[in-house]
């Protein structure tokens, strides 16, 4: 595939410049953070650049808004997680905590009618509270992430059948409620909100992984979590606020996918997950911790989107497209090993 | 001449920077207990891991009843009838004695699928009996005490058919009456003509077990005695050779300041016993001790690591809980670990990361941003005040040297403005010309003003920087000497006698 030989191909920055001058270090120590990102972004391009020679419809406006549409919910789930990937952690409810989220907005908002604002702030709140319990689970009561957020995946994807009766809820009867994600906020311009939400959350999330507090020892966590202890860091305190941040980035994926169906459908979300994982790893986020960055969550995110409708034009069959999506996953990871390896 | 059961002849072994062996000579006889001693890095466990087939010798001769060997396995350490117990035990608790003795070598039945337990048991009964070892096969490991673990150990050597015994620190866990539970059995093997190697620190206990003792001193031979005609004070001054003069130590007692830390009655189930001392503003504490002396357990109770059953600690006079490293780090403790890049350091970010992190809460802005220009600006200064040799504050702190890691590590508890810093082996892994430069740094620090605790391997260290010392022996405080009382000698003294001088001399 092509991604593998634009990173193969790509010559290494030459032996670490240790002795070397200060700014020659610093310019190169930079580029090399951020390889991982050029070469995904590059993989991007490639990508478009080869479903629109195969497939002149690929390249039209309408179906370029369509994948970044589609795009939005996976990409926001990807950006909430980079976070506690970073730590070294794991995150597999986003899908169904995503669902109960979608699902108590229903309640809130078509069953009980509560004012719109209300409604969506508290199908948020639902999971920013998922998020809390799971980072309590794994930082308090030092539950592995994987089980403690598969055990809530499954209690999730549970109650979300159980409070609606495993019957979609329909927000017909609420005004304003779809034009969260199908509205056009910029006047003039055909961009849908939901692909609006996705920057701006894009634009919030570098900003708290970059310039916070929360930001930094995330980093540190991943980094060492003994010796971010050692140095005094609260360790189970910022380890919560990592997995509630995630939860809230779930609450409104939940939203912008309800106010997109204009439906919240209880059976749905499982599997959302792991395409989120997926492009959190093809960004260059490392599941060893440590190590990511969230505009290279939304370049993976990209990367999913367009592997899967530039193969859905091409009339590739959905099972193929699933299998695709797999291989580019072992590729951008392998391609993350060769580049350590060589670096050390 | 009659072959030895053992010899090693003038072997040498050498890593990367360091001499670990150079020309070391033992003698082992059938029958006879053969006491290896020496202090910490002396060469004890380079030379046992040779024997065990782990590390190949450089140069040198082993030879087993007179033929020259080459173990260049465990296997072959096996074969050759060499078995070692390790101070770690490595029994299996889920399993039964008899299943920990004979792993591998289970006697199958029904095709290989089934284990034979009745043949298991059987066969463990006899080499008990055999050994006059009264415990059932049948019981799982880890229902065991610690010194009956030992004795399994034992016998699992035995059933290898090994003639040729090591062991290491036997005694470090038990108590004194299943230490003479476990001499018995010493003394039963010896019977059956078992040649031992006998590694410990516990120098009385050497009188009571062994025939001859080998003192190694930084990786070189010294001599061999018999036990009988030697006294352990001579056996001390072997172990640590004459003092090197000449090196400074520090003039100006640090008595009349006041108190910067106040230890009272450290205990934790497992090691520390009542441990208490004082630290004065200004001064460098240092703790000597052997390994496995409780130092760095007292380090990691005061700032937070670990929690302490019992004791209380006072700072600048005032009561304290600290129950996590942030606790300590608010009070302005801050451990430097001998594991930097374990607890020290987050080895893929850069030294500003490293510098700043401890810190990064005070150069937010008004909105809890990170104010980046800050952060750089702190990192640059104590590079440069430290002289940490980088390029530049974004190089990954993977690639720099021990000496330089430990600077960053030591510039990221100044930038949280600590004034208790706590070193565990502060120049462990790191080279001689950088050694000279964190000495003269923590010197610098306490004349600035810095209440410094320094735990050191290295007595020679300790003398050269410590105004007082406080030295450890099994979990307790067995001495607190002036630097100006003290030598090396004594200090090993104070370090091999546990219990013996219980009360405080200070």
């Amino acid at each position: 595939m092509k991604p593998v030989e634009t990173a193969e191909r790509t010559p290494e920055a030459g032996p670490e410049a240790a002795n070397g001058g200060a700014t020659l270090g610093t310019s190169r120590g930079f580029l090399r953070k951020q390889l991982q990102q050029i070469l995904a972004f590059a993989s991007l391009i490639v990508l478009v650049g080869f479903f629109a020679l195969a497939n002149s419809n690929f390249l039209t406006w309408s179906n370029m808004m369509g994948i970044l549409v589609s795009t939005a919910v996976i990409g926001i789930l990807a950006l909430g997680t980079t976070y506690v990937i970073i730590t070294g952690g794991i995150e597999l409810s986003l899908g169904t905590g995503m669902t109960l989220s979608a699902v108590m907005t229903g309640v809130f908002l078509a069953n009980l009618g509560l004012p719109l604002v209300v409604g969506v702030l508290g199908g948020i709140m639902v999971g920013a509270f998922i998020g809390f319990v799971n980072g309590f689970n794994v930082a308090i009561l030092k539950i592995p992430p994987f089980i403690a957020t598969l055990a809530m995946m499954l209690i999730a994807e549970g109650l979300a059948l159980v409070i609606s009766g495993t019957a979609p809820i329909y927000f017909t009867d609420v005004p304003g409620f779809t034009s969260i994600s199908q509205g056009t906020l910029i006047p003039g311009v055909n961009v849908p909100n939901a692909v609006i939400i996705l920057i701006g959350l894009t634009a919030v999330g570098a900003i708290i992984l970059n310039k916070s507090v929360l930001g930094r020892y995330t980093f540190a966590i991943g980094s060492n979590e003994e010796a971010a202890r050692i140095s005094g860091i609260n360790i189970r305190k910022w380890k919560i606020l990592v997995y509630t941040l995630s939860g809230a980035f779930m609450g409104i994926a939940g939203v912008v996918l309800a106010a997109r169906l204009n439906s919240a459908q209880p059976s749905l979300g499982v599997g959302y997950e792991l395409q989120a994982i997926a492009a959190v790893v093809i960004g260059g986020t490392s599941l060893q911790g440590g190590k990511g960055s969230i505009v290279g969550t939304l370049i993976g995110a990209l990367i999913v989107g367009t592997v899967t409708n530039g193969l859905r034009i091409m009339s590739i069959p959905q099972e193929w497209q699933t299998v695709i999506i797999g291989l580019v996953i072992l590729v951008a990871v392998y391609t993350d090993i060769l580049r350590r390896r060589r670096q050390s | 001449m009659t072959d030895h059961l053992l010899e090693i002849d003038g072997v040498s072994k050498g890593f990367p920077g360091v001499q670990a062996l150079s020309g070391v000579h033992l003698q082992l006889d059938a029958g006879e207990v053969h006491a290896l001693v020496g202090e910490n890095g002396a060469g004890k466990s380079t030379l046992m891991k040779i024997l065990a087939g782990i590390y190949q010798e450089d140069s040198g001769t082993i030879r087993v009843n007179g033929r020259p060997v080459h173990i260049d396995s465990p296997r072959t350490a096996q074969n050759l009838g060499i078995s070692i117990i390790h101070q770690e035990l490595s029994l299996m608790p889920d399993l039964t004695i008899a299943e920990n003795i004979y792993i591998g070598r289970e006697r199958r039945r029904g095709l290989g699928f089934f284990m034979d337990d009745r043949d298991l048991n059987r066969r463990a009964g006899a080499l008990f009996d055999q050994l006059g070892i009264s415990l059932d096969p049948r019981t799982k490991a880890g229902d065991l005490l610690v010194a009956q673990q030992q004795v399994v150990e034992i016998a699992k050597a035995m059933s290898f058919d090994a003639r040729i015994l090591i062991m290491d620190e036997p005694t470090a866990a038990l108590t004194d009456s299943e230490t003479e539970t476990l001499f018995g059995l010493i003394r039963d093997l010896r019977q059956h003509h078992t040649g031992i190697i006998y590694i410990s620190h516990r120098l009385e206990e050497l009188t009571a077990i062994s025939d001859r003792i080998t003192v190694l001193r930084d990786g070189s031979y010294i001599d061999t005695l018999a036990t009988p005609d030697t006294d352990l004070r001579h056996v001390i001054a072997l172990m640590v050779g004459r003092e090197i003069k000449g090196e400074t130590r520090p003039a100006v007692p640090r008595e009349t300041r006041p108190t910067a830390l106040e230890v009272t009655g450290l205990s934790t189930k497992s090691l520390l016993k009542d441990v208490s001392f004082d630290l004065r503003e200004g001064e460098i504490l240092g703790f000597a001790g052997l390994m496995g002396a409780g130092r760095t357990e007292v380090a990691r109770a005061i700032c937070g690591a670990d929690r302490p059953d019992h004791g209380d600690i006072t700072v600048h006079g005032q009561p304290v809980k600290i129950k996590s490293p942030s606790d300590a780090a608010r009070l302005g403790i801050g451990y430097l670990s001998e594991d930097r890049k374990r607890f020290g350091l987050m080895l893929d970010q850069d030294v500003g990361f490293n510098i700043s992190i401890s810190s990064i809460p005070s150069y937010t802005n008004a909105v809890g941003l990170v104010r980046d220009n800050q952060v750089r600006q702190t990192a640059r200064h104590h590079v440069e005040s430290l002289k940490v040799k980088t390029p530049s504050i974004a190089q990954q702190t993977t690639n720099l040297s021990g000496g330089n890691q430990q600077k960053v590590v030591i510039a990221k508890w100044l930038a949280r403005d600590c004034d208790i810093l706590i070193f565990d082996e502060p120049t462990r892994g790191i080279d001689v010309g950088a050694k000279e430069e964190i000495y003269d740094l923590l010197t610098t620090l306490a004349d600035q003003g810095k209440s410094i605790i320094m735990i050191s391997s290295e007595l020679p260290e300790i003398l050269r920087l410590s105004h007082r010392i406080v030295v450890m022996c099994e979990g307790r405080v067995t001495g607190v000497l002036d630097n100006a009382d003290a030598d090396q000698e004594i200090l090993m003294d104070y370090a091999t006698r546990a219990g013996a001088h219980g009360g405080m001399t200070v």
